[in-house]
């Protein structure tokens, strides 16, 4: 691994998670740059939705700091990282099944998070045309007013993405987009969050190596809580270490 | 939602009903029929009675039914939209009751010393009780108003907080709500409180200075329940179609994916669960005058799991539901322990499985349903 270079948006220095002894995570560093799609991959287990816990905040590091647009956000509580602009995508889609489609864009829609804001008021002009717009764009337009419990999969994943861009979250963890789609819809996904890229910065979680290449993004490789590598795909999937991973892993359940 | 592992379309019973709603549709009834039924009946009453189609017991009796539907208005807003089913909703309603009960029995016979018959009867005192100091605002109306409302409503929320900070969740909060009413009941239960110990507090007599026990103000009183109801269910209403209900929707299906997003659900589940509690207290606070007496017991178990029965009956996630649940199945207790007694149990017990299976929607939600099925039939005649 060559060393590191400071990132200017997302820092995880030295940060260990453990969970009864067990060493989650065990990074000590990594960083992504403002606007850059970041791709991690690493057989089960490994840690990466550990790493996605520990800067959303849902676990808190045992030691280790996380900066977030220059501020150490290590000891921040969920809510408060989350109103600094960090959104999620969780592995298995998670919107609000009883709610229309529409209604969960609106309240993926920022500001307004204290109770007493919800009781008057409607969302302005503005906010449903952008709301409108990103519906069209991820083809739920024709599905505004169905509940999501009635969507397809793949549906539900385009739904979870547009809240988080809906949102204005600026740092997007997306947690495995592509498990459970057709071939069709894991090339739309890919699109959607190639698009998103620049304007925000995300971390994708993938095991799909298809779709992987098809982000054509830098990816950083997961082992046992550790950075094993770091560069392109054709780097990292090349390198020793993570080929003695993945494989290594076969001949030692043998 | 849960899933419900039969499909009420493939019953004969269900879809006989599904039939008539369909002809429901065509002479003009919509999905809010029950609600506009209901709230119809209710102003209906005492027109009723002043035809004397109604006597004056039964007037008083669905006065109480009204007060009680309250409860089960604030019950479908934990439980129903927000998806968490408290076992002690009856505590609120309870505690309500005691503060108009105290107010009550302020207002009522007294001992030499002043002392309300009520507590001065069960003390254990031989030289006889004075008036405790907490009784005494108790005189005023305008502060036992602000006791109704405020006792169950910091109760809710001191423990609600607590509760949802820690995380308690699904069945470990339904049961140590039940607990929790279970401890206040055995609390109240005590001579050395000074609340009339397990006979509470009747003797009631006046009511902002008129005689509560004559018809005139039975009548008032019913009125008085009605209206409550109804705004409080319009209240109930108008609160689920705004931002704020939709995000009580939002805890029920996903909490975390709602934390995530940036919101608070603790603070919004403590909301829910106070403005439940307050409820619940009015309807206590409208019951105890229209009954007469307040004691520990109604704070056991049975009556808080009664609630849930009424809104599982009447559709959980409707607000008529509850409505229409909580007044049908206690005039159906009213009829039944007059004519039957000992079947009551075994009735109720039947009704509320069939509803289980054959209506998960419960009446309200399966009305709402056959109209949604008998509108996509008209579409397509």
């Amino acid at each position: 691994m060559s060393t590191p270079v400071r990132s200017d948006f997302l820092q995880i220095e030295g940060v260990t998670a453990v969970f009864d002894g067990f060493k989650a995570l065990d990074v000590s560093y990594f960083g992504v740059d403002w606007g850059d799609l970041r791709v991690v991959i690493g057989p089960n287990g490994a840690g990466k939705t550990t790493l996605c816990d520990v800067i959303s905040g849902k676990t808190k590091p045992t030691t280790g700091k996380v900066v977030i647009d220059e501020k150490d956000v290590t000891r921040w509580r969920d809510t408060e990282i989350s109103a600094l602009g960090v959104g999620r995508k969780f592995q298995t889609p998670s919107v609000f099944d009883s709610l229309t489609v529409y209604e969960n864009m609106e309240l993926a829609l920022p500001g307004r998070r204290r109770a007493w804001q919800n009781l008057f008021g409607r969302e302005t002009a503005e906010q449903r045309d952008r709301i409108l717009a990103l519906l069209e764009r991820t083809h739920l337009i024709g599905r505004k007013d169905h509940l999501a419990r009635d969507l397809s999969h793949g549906q539900r994943q385009w739904l979870e993405i547009s809240m988080l861009m809906v949102s204005g979250a600026r740092l997007l963890l997306v947690d495995e987009p592509a498990a459970g789609l057709t071939d069709t819809e894991t090339a739309l996904t890919a699109d959607l969050l190639l698009e998103l890229k620049g304007n925000h910065t995300l971390i994708v979680i993938e095991h799909d190596m298809e779709f992987v290449r098809r982000l054509g993004s830098r990816v950083t490789c997961l082992c046992q809580g550790r950075v094993l590598a770091d560069g392109t795909l054709d780097q990292v999937s090349s390198d020793p270490q993570v080929i003695e991973a993945y494989l290594g892993r076969g001949k030692a359940g043998r | 939602m849960a899933e419900y592992p039969i499909d009420p379309r493939q019953f004969a019973l269900t879809r006989a009903i599904a039939g008539l709603g369909w002809r429901g549709t065509l002479l003009g009834f919509d999905r809010r029929a029950p609600a506009i039924g209901a709230a119809f009946l209710l102003l209906a009453i005492p027109v009723f009675y002043a035809v004397g189609l109604l006597d004056l017991a039964q007037v008083n009796q669905l006065g109480r039914y009204c007060a009680i539907a309250l409860v089960a208005i604030g019950l479908d807003l934990v439980w129903g939209y927000t998806g968490m089913l408290s076992l002690c909703q009856a505590m609120f309603f309870t505690l309500g009751g005691y503060a108009m009960g105290m107010h009550l029995a302020m207002q009522g016979p007294k001992d030499g010393k002043g002392v309300p018959t009520s507590i001065s009867y069960v003390s254990s005192e031989v030289d006889g009780l004075a008036l405790p100091w907490f009784w005494q605002p108790f005189a005023h109306e305008w502060f036992t108003l602000v006791a109704v409302l405020a006792v169950p409503a910091i109760v809710a929320g001191l423990f609600g907080w607590l509760a949802f900070r820690s995380r308690i969740k699904g069945v470990y909060f339904s049961i140590i709500t039940q607990a929790l009413t279970v401890a206040l009941m055995t609390l109240f239960s005590l001579n050395l409180l000074k609340l009339g110990g397990t006979n509470g507090l009747t003797n009631f007599t006046h009511l902002l200075g008129c005689d509560i026990r004559t018809g005139e103000a039975k009548l008032a009183l019913y009125w008085v329940s009605a209206l409550a109801l109804i705004g409080a269910a319009l209240f109930a209403w108008w609160l689920t179609t705004t931002r704020f209900g939709r995000i009580l929707v939002a805890v029920r299906d996903s909490e975390a994916r709602l934390r995530f997003a940036g919101y608070q659900p603790v603070i919004f589940k403590t909301a829910v669960f106070t403005l439940a509690a307050v409820l619940a207290g009015i309807g206590g606070a409208l019951y105890v005058p229209q009954t007469g007496i307040v004691t520990p017991s109604d704070m056991a178990a049975v009556p808080s799991i009664m609630v849930v029965v009424w809104v599982a009956l009447g559709g959980r996630g409707t607000i008529t539901g509850a409505v229409v649940g909580a007044l049908l199945v206690n005039l159906i207790y009213a009829l039944l322990t007059t004519h039957m007694p000992k079947f009551w149990p075994f009735i109720l017990g039947a009704v509320f499985v069939s509803v289980v299976l054959f209506m998960p929607d419960g009446i309200v939600g399966q009305w709402r349903k056959l109209i949604a099925w008998a509108q996509r039939g008209k579409a397509r005649a």
